[in-house]
């Protein structure tokens, strides 16, 4: 009997490939692409201002409204440090990434890719709450900072307007440090990844044509690891584009991207606005993700 | 070519296998007989592999009907088929230890453990790995995974073993003692061994027939000693052994027809007179260009009359390298049987 | 090989050498030092140094009614999100595997996308689609949510083992007599095993600690990182917020772990055969 039925599989491939491809095929098409257009559709309806109901008609009101000064820097600001967190991040990333790539013994080096991958996989939200205890006012790093009599220059940092608050756990260098914490481990890992395909051979060539360790450093080892910092950037910057947990946890009354669309779907109510706020985070990615693919950043992923 | 006292094993009826606008076999018509040793010989693309994959069931025909015993099995699954394979790379189950492995067609048979234990000891033995039935394939040697993969498809007793290229992975010596050892199993268990190879010596060695490939079609179906001696073209004489082929102005004065025909190396003389009469013999003179001393005989090139260089091959029964190479520029005499000239057809 | 290659690999600078590990503690410290704060007495402040050691938040959070649902719900959506995950990716990596048809790439793509995108952009369509049809938030709305981004992570597992797995094995278990449905549990399943059990337990730690999409499928239902993620705005429970906090990191950091030495463990047995 399961003979005869394994046959009748056997002798129709293209029905066996339907049957296998329909199940996820109907989920994420239905469902998740179903839902971005629905999201879509929603950024083109508006709400009426006295019933605070969506009305389902085409407009472009909605749109109109992100191009309000106050929208508009909201998106600046999002961007900014978006741009801040993902420089810091492969600035402070290359080291670790190099000496993994390049220096560490290969036991060593299965114990440090799991050192840098656990982070990636787990506990977003308990590793935002560790820096709320750090960050406290009357918390380890403040401590630390006092016992270095260091409490003058973080005054004045945290008195810069743009960048300051009441405390590091309330500004937006707070939420740098918190931010370029959360995705660091996925710049790391593409830089890794792009070191590791640059052959020893290329270094010792580099080097026996007359390159000091520097020249070789800048002329060799950079360019390579460049599609690998685009690759880590994309997630960097749009993971920081979108996250409101962070900007809710430590930030002020100056609202960004995802903070704002949460609190427009939440409490306003207001669907449209926010779907069309997050049109923002895609588009921008969209682009990002173009121009990544022309510098061979999809090669590192 | 069919005979009919024997029963036919395995019939192609005008098999193609098209891969979109690839034709990976064309046309092809075979008989092979119940209990030979058959080899389908040829190079890399020649549609042998596609063949036999068809056979097994893994492929099926775009046009064409494929026979076994007389039934047509062109859209069986392979389950459904009284043939087993031995991959060229094993493909021995990781996850299994060598006797699970042997015993993995008579477990999907729901025979009972009790016979599948005694039939895999039986197995080893004919493959001479008693004892092995607890290792794990990554614990073996190469020669060794060979032959649990033998033991695990003849334990089925198929109608029809299939092998695809199973020596190519291992070292020469080896090769050479499992190409014994291969021969042997077939003439203890008397099955139908069909061979899939690119290497003319091994196909010569072991089989009783051969078939060599070219290109989607079938060039010439024989015993070895009929491919080697009279190759049918131009492709199977070079490809099976080396020859010289000779055609036009020069093949007329030696032959007398302008059509070419293949003279193997080695039946020409160097020199020396042939013991024949002389109106069997054909001589003409020329100059060695070149001399290659192989140890067991030395390979000459030598430039006829003509332009042509034909290639001499001489066992090194007297001869020392010293006087071999010496010959380099000599002018020499070439003679051979006009038996021997193997005109080729088309 | 492993000694000849560290004959020939340069050495690191002490100042690569400091930055590698300056790098390295930013990463970790900061969990540790949540670990630390579970065994501080001082229940309204974070208090550095702490102001003594005690045991008792442990025994308080154990006595917390709420926690114990929220966990249990957590706990239910991950199992119930990682068993579709798992059907879901692997029908996907064995139709990619299988046979190469027009779209392939599209695909891969759309089951990348909801990880790509920031998951505020899955959060917030989920909750328009919801919505948009009245449906009422549920446990399954939380599960559809979390099996949008769980099944990539099975998909690519799988599918990376289907690559790495010769292609004769299944031809040879079909050419010995056994039919689909046996080739699939005698070969296919106990060759993708570990590859599942890795994709199963990456995803389970996906959704046991996601808290962006939940938010917006959840309605008044609250997981355990929702929990957390309420005391991080409005802080009612800290020295109890610190002991769930460090619960959360050991139970996702299990099968992180597991998954990571399976993956490289495997790959390294792979290489040793060849």
């Amino acid at each position: 009997m399961l003979n005869r039925i394994s046959t009748y599989f056997y002798q129709r491939p293209k029905l066996v490939l339907a049957l296998f491809l329909t199940p996820p095929l109907l989920y994420m098409g239905v469902v998740y692409l179903g839902s971005l257009f629905a999201l879509l559709i929603n950024s083109f309806y508006a709400i009426d201002d006295f019933t605070g109901l969506i009305i389902r008609e085409f407009t472009l009101k909605t749109y109109a409204q992100i191009f309000t000064p106050a929208n508009r820097e909201i998106f600046m600001r999002t961007a900014g440090m978006a741009a801040a967190v993902t420089i810091a991040d492969a600035l402070i990333a290359f080291p670790l990434a190099y000496y993994i790539a390049k220096f560490a013994s290969p036991r060593l080096k299965t114990w440090l890719v799991i050192a840098v991958t656990i982070p990636l996989w787990s506990s977003y939200l308990v590793r935002v709450y560790a820096w709320k205890l750090i960050l406290a006012k009357e918390g380890i790093l403040s401590w630390f900072i006092n016992l270095l009599h260091l409490d003058g220059p973080l005054d004045w940092l945290l008195s810069l307007p743009g960048i300051g608050g009441s405390s590091l756990s309330l500004s937006p260098i707070g939420m740098f440090i918190v931010f370029m914490y959360i995705w660091l481990p996925y710049m790391i890992i593409p830089i890794q990844t792009a070191l590791e395909r640059v052959p020893a051979s290329l270094l010792e060539a580099s080097s026996d044509l007359g390159a000091k360790p520097l020249q070789t450093f800048r002329t060799v080892i950079l360019p390579l690891a460049f599609p690998g910092v685009v690759a880590g950037s994309i997630f960097t910057f749009s993971l920081t584009l979108g996250d409101f947990i962070v900007p809710l946890t430590l930030g002020n009354s100056k609202f960004f991207i995802g903070q704002a669309v949460y609190s427009y779907q939440g409490t306003a109510g207001n669907i449209p606005l926010a779907a069309a706020m997050t049109m923002g985070p895609v588009t921008i990615m969209i682009v990002y993700l173009l121009i990544a693919r022309r510098l061979g950043a999809f090669d590192a992923l | 070519m069919t005979n009919n006292s024997s029963t036919t094993a395995v019939r192609f009826n005008k098999v193609s296998r098209y891969f979109g606008e690839v034709k990976a076999v064309d046309q092809v018509d075979l008989d092979i007989q119940d209990g030979e040793f058959f080899s389908m010989l040829g190079p890399s693309g020649s549609g042998k592999t596609t063949c036999l994959r068809m056979i097994a069931g893994f492929d099926r025909p775009t046009a064409g009907s494929i026979h076994l015993y007389g039934q047509d099995v062109s859209n069986l699954p392979p389950y459904e088929r009284n043939v087993n394979t031995v991959f060229q790379d094993y493909a021995l189950f990781p996850h299994m230890n060598v006797g699970e492995n042997i015993a993995y067609g008579l477990m999907v048979k729901k025979v009972s453990k009790e016979e599948r234990a005694k039939r895999v000891d039986e197995m080893l033995e004919l493959v001479q790995l008693a004892g092995y039935a607890g290792r794990k394939p990554s614990q073996l040697s190469g020669g060794q995974r060979q032959r649990v993969a033998l033991a695990r498809a003849l334990i089925n007793h198929p109608k029809v073993l299939l092998l695809d290229e199973p020596l190519g992975a291992l070292d020469l010596k080896l090769r050479q003692q499992m190409q014994v050892e291969l021969k042997a199993i077939q003439k203890r268990v008397g099955i139908t061994f069909i061979f899939v190879t690119h290497d003319q010596e091994e196909a010569i060695t072991m089989s009783d027939r051969i078939a060599v490939f070219s290109q989607g079609g079938i060039e010439q179906v024989g015993s070895p000693l009929e491919i080697y001696e009279k190759p049918a073209s131009a492709f199977v004489a070079g490809f099976v052994g080396t020859s010289n082929l000779i055609s036009g102005e020069v093949a007329r004065r030696l032959a007398g027809s302008e059509n070419t025909f293949s003279l193997r190396p080695e039946k020409i003389h160097l020199g020396a007179t042939l013991e024949a009469s002389p109106k069997d013999v054909i001589s003409v003179d020329g100059v060695v260009r070149d001399v290659i001393y192989l140890g067991l005989y030395t390979r000459y090139l030598v430039e006829i009359e003509g332009g042509i260089d034909l290639v001499v091959v001489e066992q090194n029964l007297k001869t020392t390298s010293m006087d071999v190479l010496s010959a380099k520029g000599r002018k020499v005499k070439l003679s051979w049987h006009r038996d021997h000239i193997n005109p080729l057809g088309g | 090989m492993p000694s000849n290659s560290s004959d020939t690999r340069p050495k690191a600078s002490w100042g690569l050498k400091l930055a590698a590990l300056g790098t390295l503690l930013f990463l970790h410290v900061p969990i540790a030092i949540i670990f630390l704060y579970t065994l501080t007495p001082d229940e309204t402040t974070y208090t550095f140094p702490l102001p003594g050691f005690t045991l008792k938040w442990f025994a308080v959070a154990w006595g917390r009614e709420d926690l114990w649902r929220s966990l249990k719900l957590s706990l239910q959506v991950a199992s119930i999100a990682t068993v579709a995950a798992l059907i879901l990716g692997t029908l996907a990596a064995a139709a990619v595997y299988r046979s190469k048809f027009f779209g392939r790439e599209a695909i891969s793509f759309l089951l990348v996308l909801p990880i790509a995108l920031p998951g505020i952009v899955t959060g917030i369509a989920l909750r328009t689609a919801i919505g948009g049809m009245s449906i009422p938030f549920s446990f399954w709305t939380i599960v559809i949510g979390h099996a949008t981004f769980c099944v990539v992570v099975v998909y690519n597992n799988v599918l990376a083992r289907f690559r790495r797995t010769s292609a004769s094995m299944i031809e040879a278990s079909m050419d010995l007599g056994a039919n689909s449905f046996q080739t699939f549990r005698h070969v296919v399943l106990p060759n993708i095993a570990t590859a599942l059990l890795a994709g199963g337990m990456l995803a389970f730690a996906l959704s046991f600690d996601e808290v962006i999409v939940t938010t917006f499928t959840a309605g008044q239902q609250t997981t355990l990182p929702i929990w957390i993620f309420s005391q991080l705005t409005r802080p009612r429970d800290r020295p109890v917020t610190n002991v769930v906090a460090t619960f959360v990191v050991l139970i996702t950091f299990i099968p992180i772990f597991l998954a990571q030495r399976l993956s490289t463990s495997s790959s390294d047995t792979e290489g040793g055969t060849k």
